[in-house]
């Protein structure tokens, strides 16, 4: 019987060993299938990560470093290039890898940390022919990073999400020719400081409301059209235009990657696209916990870092039984909140509630709302789908109910 | 002459009008913070960014590098031909520096290599 096992050895889960060691676990094992510890970081050579954490701007391998030497310096297990195919409900993990073969490990304590993956094309369903030279952002992001292959020289790129952003200044310094990229939204996914610095920078345009309506070409990518779509985000017809290119890049979502989390019956958030969670970050079954990109996807891994130290120091109170579940609160959002983490508080204590809202907005007011009275309000001058917020509640509000809510109001 | 220009100080994003007299910022407009007059007068006078890429080792492995600093941005494309040549010889640690000076700031590896 292993005390604690966490899935995945990138930012969220080296960060959930740390803080459980730190909190006097001793026996945890990280399985990693990469054969190295770091995860998504380790192609993300831009920089801009640690502001928060750490005062600095470093590059995702720098980030990632940090993490693996605070990890390293502990007694933590680390096994590498291993598989984790099966977690069921009474904690046993499935594993396989070329040393061991398939094994099996009973956990008192799980932490999901795999993170999360690109939505891809299949679910696009973009008219055309399939040739080659369509990638997801992250694909090439890898093949140029890591492998030193630029996927392609005339480029176009749908979505403006913020890998999409970044791979557009990565490609045009490598010397491909990034033509546009075309955001379906009116408003783009990316954080204003990457539309700045990858695209303005470099003349590259943002088509706003512009989604990509054929592809062209039969072995290569030869060009696509684009078209300018109304408020229902269907293309408007007459304002199509066709661009020649050889690489479509798609930046176009991402999706916690929860194929894990159904084994072991996890209860699912249908917004979020990850587990339901309480304020520790312990989903619907005992003794597992979620945190990172698998739990929701964050903009920032130093909010993912923040995350995963509740979920590891939360994990090690659930191994030494300090836990104590006294209420049980559901968080509901109205619309213009899209979703909350936690979506459960299940202890009376100071909470902080994670949320994205759903669109663009000014001058807005946040609002919890207690048996319908407002108990906190909050105004914020400017809020963005791309861009996580918080509010802090304090452990006397969670007195006497069953439900908060989360509202935005809009001057 | 005027500029235009977006913040990206903050999710806010003002958008912003700077007055420029021989390149000299006279006036900034629409900007809400201290801050975002501060961002426009250096984005105006002196913008710099920091680059970070990939050079190839000598024994072939790919290394994540960046300017120990930022440096001006209009010598980012003469930069990238500069790091583009570099061929490290491994073992590299992160901070190890690669190239010297590249328009005023060295390029260190931001990975260790073995």
């Amino acid at each position: 019987m292993t005390d604690l096992v966490i899935i995945g050895g990138g930012p969220a889960g080296m960060s959930a060993a740390y803080a459980a060691y730190q909190k006097g676990i001793r026996d945890i094992l990280i399985l990693e299938r990469d054969s190295s510890l770091g995860g998504i970081l380790q192609q993300c050579i831009h920089n801009g990560f640690g502001l928060h954490k750490f005062g600095e701007e470093l590059t995702g391998p720098e980030y990632a470093y940090k993490y693996e030497e605070l990890v390293r310096n502990t007694d933590i297990k680390i096994m590498l290039d291993t598989m984790v195919t099966d977690i069921s409900r009474d904690k046993v993990i499935t594993a396989t890898n070329s040393e061991k073969g398939i094994f099996t490990i009973e956990a008192k304590a799980v932490i999901l940390a795999m993170g999360c993956r690109e939505r891809s094309k299949g679910a696009l369903n973009i008219p055309g022919t399939r040739p080659s030279g369509i990638y997801s952002a992250g694909t090439a992001q890898k093949l140029v990073n890591m492998e030193g292959y630029l996927p392609g020289k005339n480029i176009v790129i749908l979505g403006s999400g913020d890998i999409g952003l970044i791979m557009a200044r990565r490609m045009t310094l490598e010397g491909a020719k990034v033509k546009a990229v075309c955001e379906l939204m009116p408003y783009s996914g990316g954080l204003k400081r990457n539309i700045v610095q990858c695209l303005d920078d470099y003349d590259i345009p943002l088509k706003l409301s512009h989604t990509v309506t054929e592809i062209h070409g039969k072995e290569r990518l030869r060009g696509v059209t684009i078209a300018k779509v109304d408020n229902f985000r269907k293309p408007i017809e007459g304002t199509e235009e066709y661009i020649e290119c050889d690489t479509l890049l798609l930046s176009v979502g991402l999706i916690p990657e929860n194929e894990l989390s159904k084994y072991a019956s996890v209860k699912l958030d249908n917004i979020t696209g990850g587990p339901v969670v309480d304020q520790n970050r312990q989903t619907s079954a005992d003794g597992i916990f979620a945190c990172g990109n698998v739990l929701h996807v964050h903009d920032l891994v130093d909010y993912v870092s923040q995350e995963s130290e509740i979920a590891g120091i939360s994990a090690a109170e659930y191994i030494q039984s300090k836990n104590e579940k006294n209420t049980s609160i559901k968080i509901t959002t109205d619309g213009k909140i899209r979703y909350s983490v936690p979506q459960m508080i299940t202890e009376k204590k100071d909470t902080t509630i994670y949320f994205r809202v759903s669109d663009v907005f000014k001058n807005a007011t946040i609002m919890v709302l207690k048996n319908d009275q407002v108990i906190l309000s909050k105004k914020k001058p400017a809020l963005a789908p791309g861009e996580m917020e918080s509010i802090r509640i304090k452990s006397d509000d969670l007195e006497n109910t069953q439900e908060l809510t989360l509202r935005l109001e809009v001057q | 002459m005027t500029k235009e220009l977006t913040c990206i100080i903050c999710p806010m994003g003002c958008n912003m009008t700077v007055e420029l007299k021989d390149n000299k910022v006279m006036d900034v407009h629409g900007n809400t913070c201290p801050r975002g007059k501060n961002y426009a007068t250096n984005e105006c006078t002196n913008p710099t960014r920091t680059i970070t890429t990939t050079v190839r080792c000598k024994s072939g492995e790919l290394l994540p590098v960046k300017t120990s600093k930022p440096i001006p941005k209009d010598k980012i494309m003469d930069a990238m031909k500069i790091i583009n040549n570099a061929s490290p010889i491994l073992p590299v640690s992160i901070g190890d520096v690669i190239i010297e000076d590249v328009f005023g700031s060295r390029i260190v590896s931001s990975k260790n290599l073995k």
